[in-house]
């Protein structure tokens, strides 16, 4: 898509008729998302509990710790137990594991995919990259500090923390989303001009997503 | 191998030779006669895959030097051929015409080093780097941890022990070492 296609124009459709499109606000979404808030506190708790035994995570691996998450649907680990499974499409899960090192590139696509995860979703990032950029720190094209970028629930330490580790960071999201605290979805949207700011730093050239807020 | 080194000597002037292994062996050469004793390697003395081409950024010397790795499967033999360009305007011709996998090659130099190869098939269009802005990366005048602290949000606190010391002090707190 190139600027060009992004002015507005008069087109003719296919019935003939000519009519005047502006993209920047007939193609993108111009409505900036607002925090959710719970209909009834009570009821709430009861949800979050639904949600905490729900935990779906988006199969979608980044860095070296995306081979950790392999076994932990192996009998051995057997994450189903703790009603935990992958999806393979961020519109049917919650947990967005950033399991490694983030390039420029991975994160303009990991931040595409929790965009596209509905509320409420939850972030865990796996490992030091994701904490201050690990053996990576002085990269010329990786990321630091994955919370100036996402709103992170839980970190899980070590390089590469392993299956038993995920399981215990797991096992903290839950209790995290049965007090309540699993609020990383209005965190983000609440500061949205902070995170947004902090991503366009470093992504310079922005084609994917279908906004332009 | 010694017919191969009478042969670089003979036709493309290749004056320093090092033998790294019985098997492997190094020389310089002029830019002009390159490309043309790349075909003679690949054509006449049987060093059909090109197994890499890279560049070294001499940066003192003011100089790019460009690599290109030859192998020779009967006789189990490799060859690197070795030529210098200047840092400034740095420009070769292109070898896609012989290795068609050169081109991929020659993208990354272009994109990593800033290396022009004219007529090489999408040497401008990016690479790996999506809306790079900076000089190339992999330029030694690029300074990799200066544009990482102010680029990506460094999260203070680090520190940096020398192993050995820093070991030392772990396994041995009273000083003592058995």
């Amino acid at each position: 898509m190139s600027n060009d296609d992004l002015k507005k124009r008069r087109v003719k459709g296919p019935d003939g008729i000519e009519f005047e499109v502006n993209p920047m606000e007939d193609y993108f979404c111009t409505e900036r998302p607002h925090p959710e808030s719970p209909a009834n506190r009570i009821l709430e708790k009861f949800f979050n509990w639904a949600r905490s035994e729900s935990v779906w995570i988006l199969g979608y691996g980044t860095g070296c710790g995306a081979i950790e998450m392999r076994p932990l649907m192996t009998p051995r680990f057997d994450a189903y137990r703790f009603g935990i499974q992958w999806r393979p499409t961020p519109r049917q899960s919650n947990l967005l594991m950033v399991s490694g090192y983030l390039s420029v590139k991975t994160l303009k696509r990991v931040i595409r995919s929790y965009e596209q995860m509905q509320n409420p979703k939850f972030v865990m990032a796996l490992g030091s990259c994701t904490i201050n950029g690990g053996m990576y720190w002085d990269s010329y094209n990786t990321i630091n500090r994955l919370d100036h970028y996402l709103p992170v629930d839980v970190y899980v330490a070590g390089c590469m923390p392993r299956p038993e580790s995920i399981l215990a960071g797991l096992e903290e999201l839950k209790k995290r989303i049965r007090a309540g605290k699993g609020e990383g979805a209005n965190t983000y949207i609440e500061n949205l001009d902070w995170y947004k700011a902090n991503q366009k730093k470093i992504i310079k050239d922005w084609d994917m997503p279908d906004y332009n807020w | 191998m010694d017919y191969v080194i009478h042969e670089l000597k003979t036709h493309f002037s290749g004056r320093t030779f090092e033998k790294k292994r019985e098997d492997l062996l190094f020389t310089t050469l002029e830019t002009g006669v390159l490309v043309h004793a790349l075909k003679h390697l690949r054509d006449v003395l049987g060093f059909r895959h090109l197994v890499l081409i890279t560049a070294v950024d001499w940066i003192e010397e003011d100089q790019f030097q460009l690599t290109y790795l030859l192998r020779n499967h009967t006789q189990k033999t490799d060859v690197g051929l070795r030529v210098f360009i200047p840092r400034q305007n740095p420009v070769m011709e292109s070898v896609h015409t012989l290795w068609e996998t050169a081109a991929t090659y020659q993208r990354e130099l272009h994109e990593m080093f800033g290396i022009d190869f004219p007529g090489s098939p999408r040497v401008n269009k990016p690479f790996i780097l999506e809306g790079w802005q900076d000089i190339p990366p992999y330029r030694r005048d690029f300074d990799t941890k200066k544009y990482s602290e102010e680029t990506y949000f460094p999260r203070p606190g680090r520190k940096t022990h020398d192993p050995e010391t820093y070991m030392k002090q772990k396994l041995y707190p009273d000083g003592t070492e058995s």
